[in-house]
């Protein structure tokens, strides 16, 4: 019955997610609408990770370099499109986001799949120090190349649009950004219940057992580590939109760790984990936060509390051991 | 007499002075169950290897369904139907018996990129699948994860893959090692149905397991097969008892 329960818990979160924002709007505090959008956001670009980390068990230490491009691709495209010059001297630059989404994700999923090829190679420790390697260089890069505001980053005037809502206010975006949520969800419910997610778990557990019954694992790995980060990339152009803001620290290390705890928090693999682990994080970050500036000690706490007593994550704790069928 | 559906002629496999092969010929015949028996460091292991794959060997030849397959891979043996089973289960541990019996279905199937239909809804995988569970006895086991399955039921459905991958002829390596004597009598009864399916190249220590199953008897010793026969030429023939059986026989 753990599976009924987890779909309880699920659809609980799932509405609670959508209630409050609503709540907040209508008693005309915008501040948690905003804050619930963070939490969607990180949410997103945590079940993309999920995917690779939860269904294959690669342990990407280099997910921001998505979740930076996708918030490069927001802001540069932004850029080009408020002065009139031409990305590359050909491309317009555009304020559309369903263009920047789908440019984040071929951008993204281009450079998952250019580092995948490479880090696949490897595994366990040797494939997180690649991962966080290759997700480095693209890091100091963006970090010392001028055109795109280097190390100040680079700010996006207006929210970008999208055709009949109105952006700038915080509920519509907020709506966008849970509908992206919802789709993406849906993306790694439907992986893992197909074919190439049996491949793909079934590599995590058994590798060699994977091999003998003529299932080559690098294939399958590769495939989901690139649909993976695309969808930390549509999250990383959401990030940059919530913000107007994109910098270099949306490419470092710090955000690939924050990334890896979101879905550790919530649960490894689970489809809500990643939606939990942000929920949490936000939530403690905002409490916290506003209690002292090491909140980060108190979040530690809580994940050493979580690894140690909870193996499964929060929805681990509060819907059972997951469940192959 | 029938044709063997496998046959190893004059093979040899030799480590620097060590020849762990040495110039062995035997044959599978369908309906057979054949036993390989030897003491440890007879060459049993490696000679399972060579007919597998996963060892090559320096002379000699190994036909499998009326074609020489010394060339070819460890994958291209199996999806030819020569299937074989590990002395550790080697199972993917989450996944329902199930499951793991569906990941060979869909690797047949030839598969592994659709991306969204679920499999469980999939009858082209669950039917199958379930009549290989049905076949060596798992069925009503078919929900139970892999890791819950008792050391016997995992060797059952590592013999339900190598069925769902289509064997016709499987290489068992010590099945009953760990085994409790309930556990290896009840994979001795299921192993003895199984011959009709697929005939067996069966290496085991257990040698109540052995006389009570084998067709055919070989005895490696040394790299060399001293002897093969019947379970009654075996049990009498006195270079065997020497070499081996000792007082046990």
């Amino acid at each position: 019955m753990a599976m009924r329960r987890e779909h309880l818990v699920n659809a609980a979160i799932a509405l609670l997610l959508l209630a409050v924002p609503l709540w907040a709007s209508w008693a005309g505090q915008n501040f948690y609408v905003t804050l619930a959008t963070r939490i969607a956001i990180l949410a997103l670009a945590a079940v993309g990770l999920n995917i690779a980390l939860g269904l294959g068990g690669l342990v990407s230490f280099g997910h921001a370099a998505f979740f930076g491009i996708g918030g490069y691709v927001a802001g540069i495209l932004a850029s080009h499109a408020v002065s009139g010059a031409p990305l590359l001297g050909f491309l317009p630059g555009t304020k559309l986001m369903p263009v920047i989404w789908i440019v984040a994700i071929l951008a993204s999923g281009f450079v998952a799949a250019a580092i995948g090829a490479i880090s696949l190679r490897t595994g366990g420790v040797y494939f997180i120090m690649i991962t966080l390697a290759f997700a480095q260089m693209i890091f100091y890069f963006a970090l010392s190349w001028p055109a795109y505001g280097g190390e100040d980053g680079l700010s996006i005037m207006l929210r970008n649009a999208f055709p009949g809502v109105n952006t700038l206010r915080p509920l519509p975006f907020f709506l966008i950004c849970y509908t992206l949520l919802s789709l993406g969800l849906l993306l790694f419910a439907l992986i893992r219940g197909s074919r190439f997610g049996a491949a793909l778990q079934a590599a995590r557990q058994n590798e060699v057992r994977t091999a003998s019954v003529g299932i080559a694992p690098f294939r399958i790995r590769l495939v989901a580590f690139t649909i993976s980060g695309m969808v930390t990339g549509v999250a990383g152009a959401l990030f940059a939109d919530l913000n107007r803001f994109v910098s270099p620290s949306m490419l470092s290390w710090h955000m690939s760790g924050e990334l890896i705890v979101l879905i550790v928090l919530g649960g490894v693999g689970r489809l809500y984990g990643p939606v939990v682990g942000a929920a949490l994080y936000v939530v403690l970050e905002y409490w916290l936060g506003g209690i002292t500036e090491r909140w980060q000690f108190f979040l530690g706490l809580v994940l050493l509390g979580v690894v140690l007593f909870a193996r499964g994550g929060i929805v681990g704790l509060l819907a059972g051991r997951a469940r192959h069928d | 007499m029938t044709e063997p559906i496998l046959a190893v002629s004059d093979l040899v496999k030799s480590f620097g002075a060590l020849k762990a092969t040495d110039h062995v010929s035997l044959d599978l015949r369908p309906g057979e169950i054949h036993a390989l028996i030897g003491p440890n460091g007879a060459g049993k292991s490696t000679l399972i290897g060579q007919i597998a794959g996963t060892l090559k060997p320096n002379a000699g030849e190994i036909r499998f369904a009326g074609e020489t397959i010394n060339a070819l891979s460890v994958a291209e043996r199996s999806r030819r139907g020569l299937g074989r089973t590990f002395q550790v289960s080697s199972l993917a541990p989450e996944f329902s018996a199930l499951r793991n019996v569906m990941l060979a279905v869909q690797s047949v199937q030839g598969s592994s990129f659709r991306f969204f239909r679920p499999v469980m809804l999939d009858r082209s995988l669950v039917d199958p699948a379930m009549a290989a569970l049905e076949r060596v006895g798992l069925a009503g086991r078919a929900g139970i994860p892999a890791a819950e399955l008792s050391h016997g039921e995992r060797r059952q459905l590592e013999i339900a893959i190598a069925l769902a991958l289509g064997s016709r002829a499987l290489l068992l390596d010590e099945p009953m090692a760990g085994m409790g004597p309930e556990g290896s009598k009840r994979l001795t009864g299921f192993l003895d149905r199984l011959r009709a399916e697929a005939p067996i190249l069966l290496v085991e220590h257990d040698m109540n397991a052995v006389f009570a199953l084998a067709d055919r008897i070989s005895v490696l010793v040394y790299g060399k097969v001293i002897a093969t026969g019947s379970v009654d030429d075996i049990r009498s023939n006195p270079d065997v008892r020497r070499a081996y059986l000792g007082d046990e026989a």
